[in-house]
């Protein structure tokens, strides 16, 4: 596995990350709760048949403190837009996971150019009564790993310290992203991203772990049902909510497949 | 020194295996464990406490904020404080306090609490904490990432609104209000004296040196462990050029007295083990929303190992290191309660607030299930036999964060202190 290109960009006047691997089509990706402290084997199978692009949310890992200066949902809305134009990402397929898939179809959803096709994985944003998302913000430390992916040790070895890493500042990043999250979606209720469904009008891949226990399952048929455009919605076996960290061969070429 | 009785009004009757069966006595606690008619018992007992407490002459009273908990019941502090300024004339009320973000717009704190110095004549300390995670992102909602922000803006906007002669626009960040005007005003002027209770972070120290406010650590182990963060508090007094007023600082400490230690023991034992075994049974899934613990306060915890983040993290996580059945000999030997006679509990206090240079000394002498009559007991013999000797400490330092109520003779006597009078 080797690594990407990281361009520094600025946005908002904080310097964030953007990771560049492959060739062919440009492909965006959006992480998902709790971001991408490092490469993952996921991006490695995208970048095997396209160019990967995967620009750091505010205030996730390589996103700095962007996330500080962002209040409401628009201003995370007009942030994520200005980082994929600067990434290069406007009219390209845009792919993302659970936070970033929400935040990939917002983009589709209100400037629908801007996206080509469109792979969400078990994004954040709609609520239901009946089947209430857990709370990632509300868990003992020993539970969360195996809420996020299928299992636990996959997210213990994402958010593992490096050994080149800072021991003070490596937590810190890692708590900060979780904060991030909170700061646009807390506590995981209804964002309005439901009535912003019909608008989406690309061809959108819905992709869900079998075993996620943060979204349950019956969201995906939620999005199916008010999205604009034509879809279709797959389920991964073996994964939980981050699918693409427990998955990522299947997952990758789930969103191969649907964007090519 | 200022002696100051503390009550936190904890439900008395959670059931003896309410560690066992129940998950948490915060956020989630069961609607079932809550009788309404006991609780209208409780209420009027801890109440009684309360003004039994200024009839015996501590400086203050004080009541604090806490939501969705079973060993606090006032919601609204702002209600009791009320009603004790009908019930009291000269002790202090110290509201310890309003968590300010929680309330839209903030002006309504500035109201209500220029409504209880209007009504006491001056008596109310204003306190203003940011409110554990416990209250204020869980109970109340409220998003991690932005509550401090929240909090600081809601202060300065009261602050204005209780010292801003005309009506003004305020512009914030997070409140849009074109019309801030607030009556009543309040009695004291500028405005009510304003203590900050906070953990161990450096920045609320420096925030309130700034402000020249009071900082109040308000932990339930003790001194010893409060040692470090008082320290810390000092040291960084020091090294922004502040004196070493202790008038600067409140400090919080559970105390039984009685006759012999062995009674005090004997008496206490219960209380307190209700308390630190049943009332702190937190679940730790709710003690670290992310972005609560600002960055700078995980760096100094994450640096040091003896600097504690002393916040509901610590709270929670010395909960858990305890046993499920927390021994008197534990909660006597850690400091987490000062027992002993008179003089013991005297000896005690001074070291406490010697040690940690502490002019405001907030008491809790009704803990857990005590009941009303060995609350009074305690209060009483406190009073009586304690508080003589420890009132003459610092004499060199002036309390500048103490009420200015007006003078005894302008005041009101109203109706709710007659019948008392003529009891007597």
């Amino acid at each position: 596995m080797s690594q990407p290109e990281t361009i520094t960009l600025d946005l908002n006047g904080f310097p964030t990350r953007i990771w560049r691997k492959g060739q062919g089509p440009v492909l965006g990706f959006l992480a998902g709760f709790g971001g991408l402290p490092r490469w993952v084997p996921f991006l490695d199978r995208l970048a095997e048949r396209r160019t990967v692009i995967v620009p750091s949310l505010p205030g996730f890992p390589g996103g700095d403190r962007g996330h500080s200066v962002l209040d409401s949902h628009l201003d995370w809305l007009l942030a994520t837009r200005q980082l994929l134009v600067a990434a290069g990402l406007e009219g390209a397929d845009l792919a993302g996971s659970s936070v970033g898939a929400s935040l990939a179809a917002e983009m589709a959803a209100v400037w629908p150019q801007a996206v080509r096709r469109l792979a969400l994985i078990a994004p954040f944003g709609l609520y239901d009564e009946e089947d209430p998302p857990a709370d990632p913000w509300a868990q003992r430390a020993e539970v969360l790993p195996g809420l996020l992916t299928a299992d636990p040790e996959t997210w213990r070895a994402l958010k593992a310290l490096p050994e080149s890493a800072n021991s003070v500042e490596w937590p810190i990043e890692q708590t900060r992203a979780a904060e991030a999250a909170a700061r646009i979606f807390w506590p995981l209720g209804n964002t309005g991203l439901e009535r912003r469904l019909p608008l989406i009008k690309a061809p959108t891949l819905l992709l869900w772990g079998a075993e996620d226990r943060i979204m349950p399952r019956s969201y995906a048929a939620r999005f199916a049902a008010r999205l604009g455009g034509p879809n279709e919605t797959r389920i991964i076996p073996g994964a939980a909510h981050l699918a693409e960290l427990d998955q990522p061969d299947a997952v990758a070429r789930a969103i191969l497949d649907w964007t090519e | 020194m200022k002696l100051m009785w503390f009550h936190l009004m904890p439900y008395t009757e959670l059931p003896e295996d309410f560690r066992e069966r129940h998950p948490s006595v915060w956020v989630d606690i069961h609607s079932s464990l809550f009788d309404p008619k006991r609780a209208h018992h409780m209420y009027n007992d801890f109440m009684d406490e309360l003004e039994f407490a200024a009839d015996c002459g501590f400086d203050a009273i004080c009541v604090n904020e806490h939501h969705s908990n079973g060993y606090g019941l006032m919601p609204s502090p702002n209600l009791i404080a009320t009603a004790l300024a009908r019930r009291t004339d000269d002790v202090a009320l110290c509201v310890m306090g309003n968590s300010l973000a929680l309330y839209n717009p903030p002006t309504r704190v500035a109201e209500e609490f220029a409504m209880i110095d209007v009504i006491s004549g001056g008596r109310l300390i204003a306190g203003f904490p940011v409110g554990t995670p416990m209250d204020t992102c869980f109970a109340y909602g409220q998003n991690p990432s932005m509550l401090r922000e929240r909090y600081l803006e809601a202060h300065d906007l009261v602050l204005r609104a209780w010292t801003e002669r005309e009506t003004f626009a305020f512009n914030g960040r997070f409140n849009q209000q074109r019309y801030v005007n607030i009556w009543p005003r309040p009695v004291q002027q500028p405005h009510p004296p304003i203590w900050i209770p906070g953990g161990g972070s450096v920045e609320t120290w420096q925030w309130c040196a700034r402000m020249d406010y009071v900082y109040c650590y308000l932990s339930y182990y003790g001194y010893k462990a409060g040692k470090a963060t008082m320290d810390g508090f000092w040291a960084e007094m020091q090294r922004l050029g502040k004196d070493r007023n202790p008038y600067r600082a409140g400090f919080l400490q559970f105390v039984g007295v009685a006759e012999s230690r062995e009674q005090a023991i004997e008496l206490y034992s219960e209380p307190a083990e209700y308390f630190y075994g049943r009332c702190l049974h937190v679940d730790p899934r709710f003690a670290a929303p992310p972005g609560y613990s600002t960055e700078a306060t995980q760096r100094a915890g994450l640096e040091s190992q003896v600097k504690q983040v002393a916040s509901a993290q610590t709270l929670i996580a010395e909960q858990r290191r305890q046993r499920t059945s927390v021994t008197m000999q534990d909660i006597v030997d850690r400091g987490y309660v000062v027992v002993g006679t008179p003089d013991q509990v005297v000896e005690q206090l001074r070291e406490v607030a010697g040690s940690l240079n502490v002019g405001h000394l907030m008491l809790l002498l009704q803990f857990g299930n005590m009941n009303k009559d060995l609350t009074q007991y305690n209060t009483r013999l406190f009073a009586e036999k304690v508080m003589p000797k420890l009132k003459g400490m610092f004499p060199d330092w002036e309390d500048r964060w103490w009420p200015r109520p007006m003078a005894r003779g302008e005041r009101a006597a109203p109706a709710a202190l007659a019948p008392r009078l003529a009891a007597e």
